[in-house]
Parts: C-alpha cells; structure tokens; sequence
C-alpha cells in the first residue's frame, strides 16, 4: 500500500552549466557576444547601448529616442519600416532601462539577410520625423492620463523619486515633459548614444559561421563613432527625505502601498546573501509576507519584495496592493514581519527550504539558450563575469542563521525606509 | 516539431510525455475539463475560487507549496471560462515530488474551512485590484453580457459579483471537486528530461489507484445566431472615451478559427498592421487600438477596441473602424499582406517551441481539442489559407446584425 503521506526522496542541486560566450571585437570597437545552442532555426539579436548622462530639465529624451527608433531614416518611413521587418515575421524590439537601452531582432535565420540591413539602418540613418514625433507625444500623452488613474503605477513613480532624486531612477516624467520633446535634442541624443564603442552585441540561438559573418560583415563596415564620445557617467543619487508620503484616493477599494531603501548593488559582494534575506522576506510565494498577508489574512491578492540592482545604485522594497479597510494592518504587518527578520534567528528547517528553492529556481531560469544570454547580460553590465554564479551557489550553500540576522539588521533599517500609500487608510 | 508518447491509464487518466534532454528541468502540467463555463449562474467565479483551494492542503498533505519549494520547484495555475490549468516547474531529479503532490490532490482535498475563508479573501481583493479598481477593469464584465444571452459566457471567470465569491461555502467545494476533479475529466502532460518509461511507472504508481470518479457530461446552452445589432454605454471615472465592437465568431473547432486569427493579424499585428497604420498613424483618429479573439471552445467573440483622440467623436471613431472592416471585406488581401502573416505565423509556432512549459501546456489543450497531434498541424493550417476565405470570413463576421458595441465614456 502507497503511503501518501511521505514525501519523496530528493536531492538538492549542487551546480548549473552556463554557455561559455564566445567573444569578438569588431573594427569599430563594438563587443560581440555570440551563443550558440539550440534545436530551432532562429536567433536573437540584441544591440545593448549604455543610457548617455541624464539631463533632468530634459527626463524624456533617451526613451523618446529609443522608442521611435522605428519610425523612420533617410531611407525609409516608418511603414517601410514596419513592412520590411513584418514581411519576415520577425519580431522587433526597443526596450529602454535605467542603465542601458537595446534594440533587439528575433528572426528565423533564414530572413536573417533580410531583415538586418532594416536594423543598420535605424542604428545609422535614424530622422526622428517631425509628423511622428507628434504622434508619439499625442498618444504617449493619453496612455500617461490613463496610467495615472492606477495606484500602483502613482505609488512607483512618487517611491521612486524619494528614493532617488531628480536622476534616471527617480524621474517620472509628466505631460509637459513630452510636449518639451525637440527633434533636434534627440538627434543629437542618438548621434552621441547610438554608436559601435558605446554598443554591446549579443547573438543568441543557431548560430553558425555562417550567421556570425552576415552579423559582422553588415555591423563592422560603415559603422562608424562619432567626434563626441558617449558620456555614460550619471549624476549622483541622492534621497529626497521625504519619508512618508500618503495620496489619498477617496474612492478607492483598494490601496498601492510601496516602500523600501536604497542599498547596495550586484557588484557588492554582500549582494548574494542579500538576495537570500529578500527571499525570505517576500521574494518567493511562501515568503513571510505572503505567509502572513496573502495566505494567513487574505489582505491582498500579492505581496512581494525585491532587491533591484542598477550601475549606480540599488534598492530592496516591498510593494503590494490591499483593501482600503486593512491598510493600517498591513503596515504594522509588514513592520512586524521585518522585525521578526532583525530579532529572531531563522530555523534550519525553513533556511534549507530557501536555498533549495533558490538552487532549483536558478536551474530553472536557464530554460533556453535565450536565458543564458540573459545571465550573462545581469553579470557583464555589473562589471562581473560568470563567476559571479559560482559565488551566488556558494553563498546559498553556506548562508547560517546568524548571517542572515546579521545582514536583515545591516540592510533593514524600517526607520529610514522610505514609505508610500497611494488609496485610503483607515 | 513536437514529439510525445501518449497512453491512458485503467482510471481513465489520459497521460502525454514529451521527452526534451535539452534542459535539466521537468514539467508536470494538469488540464481539468472544467472552467467558468461550467458554473452556475448563481454561484459565478467558483471555478477560479476552486483553483485557489486546491493550493490549500490535499488528503495527506497539508502544505501543497513548502514540499515543492523544498526540493527547487515552482508552481501555478490558471483559470479560463473554459480550462483550468496547474503546472509544475521542478529540477527533472525531484520529477517524483511533482507526482506525489498532484495525484494527492486529484485524490482528496483537505477541505480546509480556513483555507476557504483566507481565499475568499484573496479572489475578492484579486476581482478589485483587476476589475473594479482600474481604469476600464470591468469592460469584459460589461461586454460579455452583450455578446452572450444564453452561455455562461455572458459572465468573466474572476465571477458576475463579488457576493458569489462571498458566499461560498465549504458543502460547494466538496460538490464541485466531485464533479469536475477526477482522473476522467483530466490530462497529464509531463515533458523535459523524463523517459517514457520512468514516466509510465511513476503515473501508474501515483495516479493509477485514483478512483475513475463519475464523467461530466457537458450539456451547456449554446448561444444562438446574432441576428440584432447590440449596443450598449456607460459612463465611468476615466480620462478617456473607449469603443469596443465585440462580433460573434465560432467555436476553436470550427475550420474558420485559422482564418478568423489571420484576420486579426491582419488588422493589428505589428506596426504595418492596418488599425495601426491607417488609423492611428495616418488618420490620428486613435491613440491606441486592437484587435484580437477570445479563440474560446464554443462560440467566442472578435474584438476590435480603441481610444480616440481628444476631438475625435465616438460616432467618427466607430465609422472609421467600419470603414477598414468594409476594405477587408470588400477587397481581396494583396499577397504580400497574406504572405507577411503567414510568415509571422510560422515564427510565432518556431518560437514558441523554445518554452518547455508553453509546449507541455498546448499538448495538453490540444489532447482535450480531441488530439495533442494537432498541435504540429497548426503551422500548416494557417499556411494552407488564402484570399478568398479571408475575404469570406470577414463577409460572415464584420456584420452590424453579428456585433455588439460598447461605448465607455469618461464622466
């Protein structure tokens, strides 16, 4: 007879492969990364550029380039544009970060030939027309009015410049700011941002010699720097020191409530135990706050936290959504669960129940060949390489309850959080 | 190219294994045959409801979560008007862990009143924090009852109200997990670095002493013909007018599906899509708009939704988007567009082919369609579709007496 009541043996996972990258330089000073793995016949192509110094009288400027990338060159409009990467059925992509900001390709390698002279061409001939900059301040202008109705998405843009000041992480920009929006700031933007030294290349899927050299035979030739070099320096961060900060919506059913502290970044090497504490926190679904605020009290639908690293600074904090009538609860929940976390050494029991998550979660996360791309990127634009893992798994193993009391009080100062509720308390 | 074994076991248990060495993980994905469809209209939401208690303890296991977390797995769920889907994430080592866990639950839940009381809580912070406090959140809540007279689609899976999340209670539980959650109305699919053997024993041992349980017989009223044309306004605390046209297409089993999803590619996929392009971008009459389908397993709904401009009139908005549905009607689609979508179409099915999780999940929807096979059909289909059926389709669909229209101001 089955005993239903034992659980299976299992064995905790001791290590994880990563794809060694291979690596060239091309003539115009632009780095490659190239991946090459899989069964399917397509590849990504990401073009990383590190974000220029952020001018805050201007906040707009490196997503409004980024975003219209597409939207024309000398030679081609915005719907040749679109058609020429459409007809392939690939898929294009601008993303823009705090740090870097990237274009990126993902195409069956066959229409490779096709549809990678359309990228040359909005990395060297981008126009920004003035019609289509128009567009985009008009609907980016009626999203912005909609957004702003969310209080989650308040909450995150006033925690964010308490946090971090009138610089790249704390700066939400407004209406005004996209109305300011002038083409010939952005072509100078992109002129200086947009060019081979300042761009990290990374190729990711099948690819063979025959992919690597239609990659750099189009992106090594007539590519070229500009007089000006990109200025990636940022200005400092700074908090504003406004602590606490309540928006009071009276109709709301529910409150955002976000807060938390700046801290260190992946290049410290405290970061690995500190992702272990967040962990505990509220960085898994049986976390302390989902244990207590989701699962015990049924005050939310999802609580959680996070540890965020960027090139200059880094935070953890907690964020969630709550009915209006627990607000005040939760705060002292939350409170109380940080506490908890500085007074009171964790069991082994629920320490090894972590660490053996976090090891199956990294195994995990390497899902396709993609993913190890994505590793690399989380280690390389930290200045780290992939020892960094090695490190990661090592800390995991050997974190005791006296180190993670240790660091919940070195990193978790509740007075000095910053705090904001956007809704109702009661 | 998906390959898999498939065998049933003596409960009725349909099992599917897709063998993929090129992971270390493991996947265990279960589909119940059940899902908001299946409610009835006084108790709405309960399907989704369920989905939550099922993470509240089994027979012999009280915590469904910690075991899993403690050997390096993840999980979740989702509910739709027509499924119910959990899936397991887990290093392929502990593959066993994943079984134990989820034959438990398919045997017996714990029934737990506390479980029930906190998850009540939760689904009706989750209907707020989706539906009731964003900005257009209860749109669907509102169309749905427009497009459907007949079929329980006429109310969301998140539930009519909350009140029927409210009062539900522990006697319904039971009932429903009698119905709806046995090895007959279920398919397994595990994938990743398994054997088909390894598989088979492990089934047979965890799953195979599961009582057969009675079969659901699914006998749903059906929504007939739209022969009205439907419409409908509310005002609401929103910063901008919405327009949402909402038109009755056929089931996912019916051949015009395929032709249906090319029409809305057609319309709005990508940026040289035709909303996007003629719409937004040349007549700036939107700032944003979309088309899509609900792709349900009866008769589902095709969508098209947009915000105009400030200065633009509902009544000019609505015009325009007739006016692209009458070209596609009217006029034949240039083989390069068709070409384009095709294209498109088969990336998409090469792309996905990269998420182990993506593919356990559709073998599994598949095999409740009728056949996991028809899962590598799906490219050629689409591929196989030409001009004149696109334009036919849009004939049949793009009907004023076959679309329901929403119009949501701002006060």
């Amino acid at each position: 007879m089955l005993n239903r009541t034992i659980a299976p043996q299992f064995k905790a996972i001791d290590h994880i492969n990563l794809i060694t990258p291979g690596y060239a330089q091309l003539d115009n000073g632009c780095n490659m990364y190239w991946f090459n793995s899989g069964e399917q016949e397509l590849v990504r192509i990401e073009w990383v550029f590190s974000n220029i110094r952020f001018n805050p009288a201007k906040p707009l400027l490196n997503v409004a380039v980024n975003t219209m990338l597409t939207e024309g060159t000398k030679t081609m409009s915005a719907a040749q544009i679109a058609d020429a990467v459409d007809y392939y059925g690939a898929f294009f992509q601008i993303d823009y970060g705090y740090d870097q900001s990237q274009v990126s390709l993902y195409c069956l390698n066959k229409h490779l030939a096709s549809t990678l002279p359309v990228i040359k061409d909005i990395l060297t001939n981008s126009i920004f027309p003035e019609k289509e900059l128009q567009t985009f301040i008009r609907n980016q202008q009626q999203k912005l009015q909609v957004s702003l109705q969310k209080n989650d998405f308040v909450a995150r843009r006033i925690f964010n410049h308490a946090m971090f000041g009138d610089t790249m992480y704390g700066l939400s920009p407004d209406a005004l700011d996209y109305a300011q929006l002038d083409r010939n700031d952005m072509l100078a933007h992109y002129k200086q941002m947009y060019q081979p030294n300042n761009c990290t290349l990374i190729v990711a899927g099948k690819v063979d010699d025959n992919t690597l050299k239609t990659v750099t035979h189009l992106f090594d030739k007539d590519w070229f720097n500009s007089d000006i070099p990109a200025d990636t320096t940022q200005p400092e961060t700074h908090t504003t020191g406004d602590l606490f900060n309540y928006i009071e919506k009276p109709d709301a059913l529910q409150s955002a409530i976000r807060l938390g502290i700046p801290t260190i970044n992946r290049s410290h090497p405290d970061f690995p135990a500190l992702q272990i504490v967040n962990t505990i926190l509220g960085g898994y679904f049986g976390s302390r706050l989902m244990n207590n605020i989701r699962e015990d009290k049924g005050y939310t639908y999802g609580i959680g936290s996070a540890t965020s690293s960027m090139k200059h600074t880094g935070s953890i904090f907690i964020a969630t959504e709550v009915g209006a009538d627990v607000t005040n609860a939760t705060m002292t929940e939350i409170e109380k669960e940080i506490n908890i976390l500085k007074t009171e050494l964790i069991s082994d029991e629920e320490l090894s129940l972590v660490k053996n998550y976090l090891l199956g979660s990294l195994l995990g996360s390497l899902e396709n060949v993609f993913s190890h791309a994505d590793k690399f990127k989380n280690v390389y634009f930290s200045g780290l390489d992939f020892e960094y893992y090695d490190r990661y798994t090592e800390v995991i193993r050997n974190i005791t309850p006296q180190q993670v009391l240790t660091l919940a009080n070195q990193y978790f100062d509740f007075d000095k959080f910053c705090k904001v509720i956007v809704g109702k308390m009661n | 190219m998906v390959k898999f074994n498939r065998f049933t076991l003596g409960n009725g248990l349909r099992v599917i294994v897709h063998e993929d060495k090129t992971t270390p993980m493991a996947v265990l994905n279960v589909l119940y045959d059940v899902g908001a469809r299946d409610e009835n209209p006084e108790q709405t939401g309960f399907a989704h409801l369920f989905e939550h208690l099922m993470f509240g303890g089994s027979i012999n296991i009280p915590n469904y979560d910690e075991p899993l977390q403690r050997v390096g797995g993840e999980n979740n769920a989702f509910t739709s008007n027509d499924i119910t889907n959990y899936y397991i994430t887990l290093p392929s080592v502990n593959l066993e862990t994943a079984f134990w866990l989820e034959s438990d639950r398919m045997l017996s839940l714990a029934f737990s009143e506390k479980s029930l009381e906190v998850q009540r809580n939760v689904v009706m912070e989750e209907f707020k924090q989706r539906y009731l406090n964003q900005p257009y959140g209860d749109v669907m809540l509102k169309l749905r009852p427009l497009v459907y007279k007949n079929h329980p689609y006429r109310w969301a899976t998140i539930g009519k109200e909350l009140s029927h999340i409210e009062f539900a209670k522990i006697e319904d539980v039971k009932a429903f997990f009698k119905k709806h959650y046995n090895p007959q109305n279920a398919i397994l699919v595990v994938g990743g670095d398994v054997d088909t053997e390894q598989v088979k024993e492990l089934a047979e041992k965890w799953f195979g002493s599961i009582p057969a349980g009675e079969k659901y017989t699914r006998d749903l009223p059906q929504e007939p013909e739209q022969h009205d044309e439907r419409r409908d306004t509310v005002t609401a605390k929103v910063p901008l007018n919405s327009l949402y046209i909402a038109f009755q297409m056929k089931n996912r089993l019916d051949e015009s599906y395929y032709v249906t999803d090319l029409i809305s590619d057609i319309l709005s996929r990508g940026n040289s899509s035709r909303l996007h392009r003629n719409l937004l971008k040349e007549k700036q009459l939107f700032s944003e708009i979309h088309a899509y389908m609900t792709g349900s397993s009866d008769t589902g709904m095709f969508i098209v939704d947009g915000k105009p401009l400030p200065g633009v009139s509902i009544e000019q908005a609505e015009a325009a988007i007739w006016e692209e549905l009458e070209t596609i009607k009217n006029e034949l689609i240039p083989v390069d567009e068709l070409t384009k979508v095709r294209n498109k179409t088969e990336s998409t099915m090469v792309f996905s082919e990269m998420s182990l999780l993506d593919k356990a999940m559709n073998l599994a929807y598949f095999e409740l369609l009728g056949d996991a096979e028809w899962l590598n059909l799906e490219t050629g289909r689409y591929i196989a579709i030409t001009a004149q059926q696109i334009q036919q389709q849009a004939q049949t669909l793009f009907r004023k007496e076959n679309s329901s229209t929403l119009v949501y101001l701002a006060e």
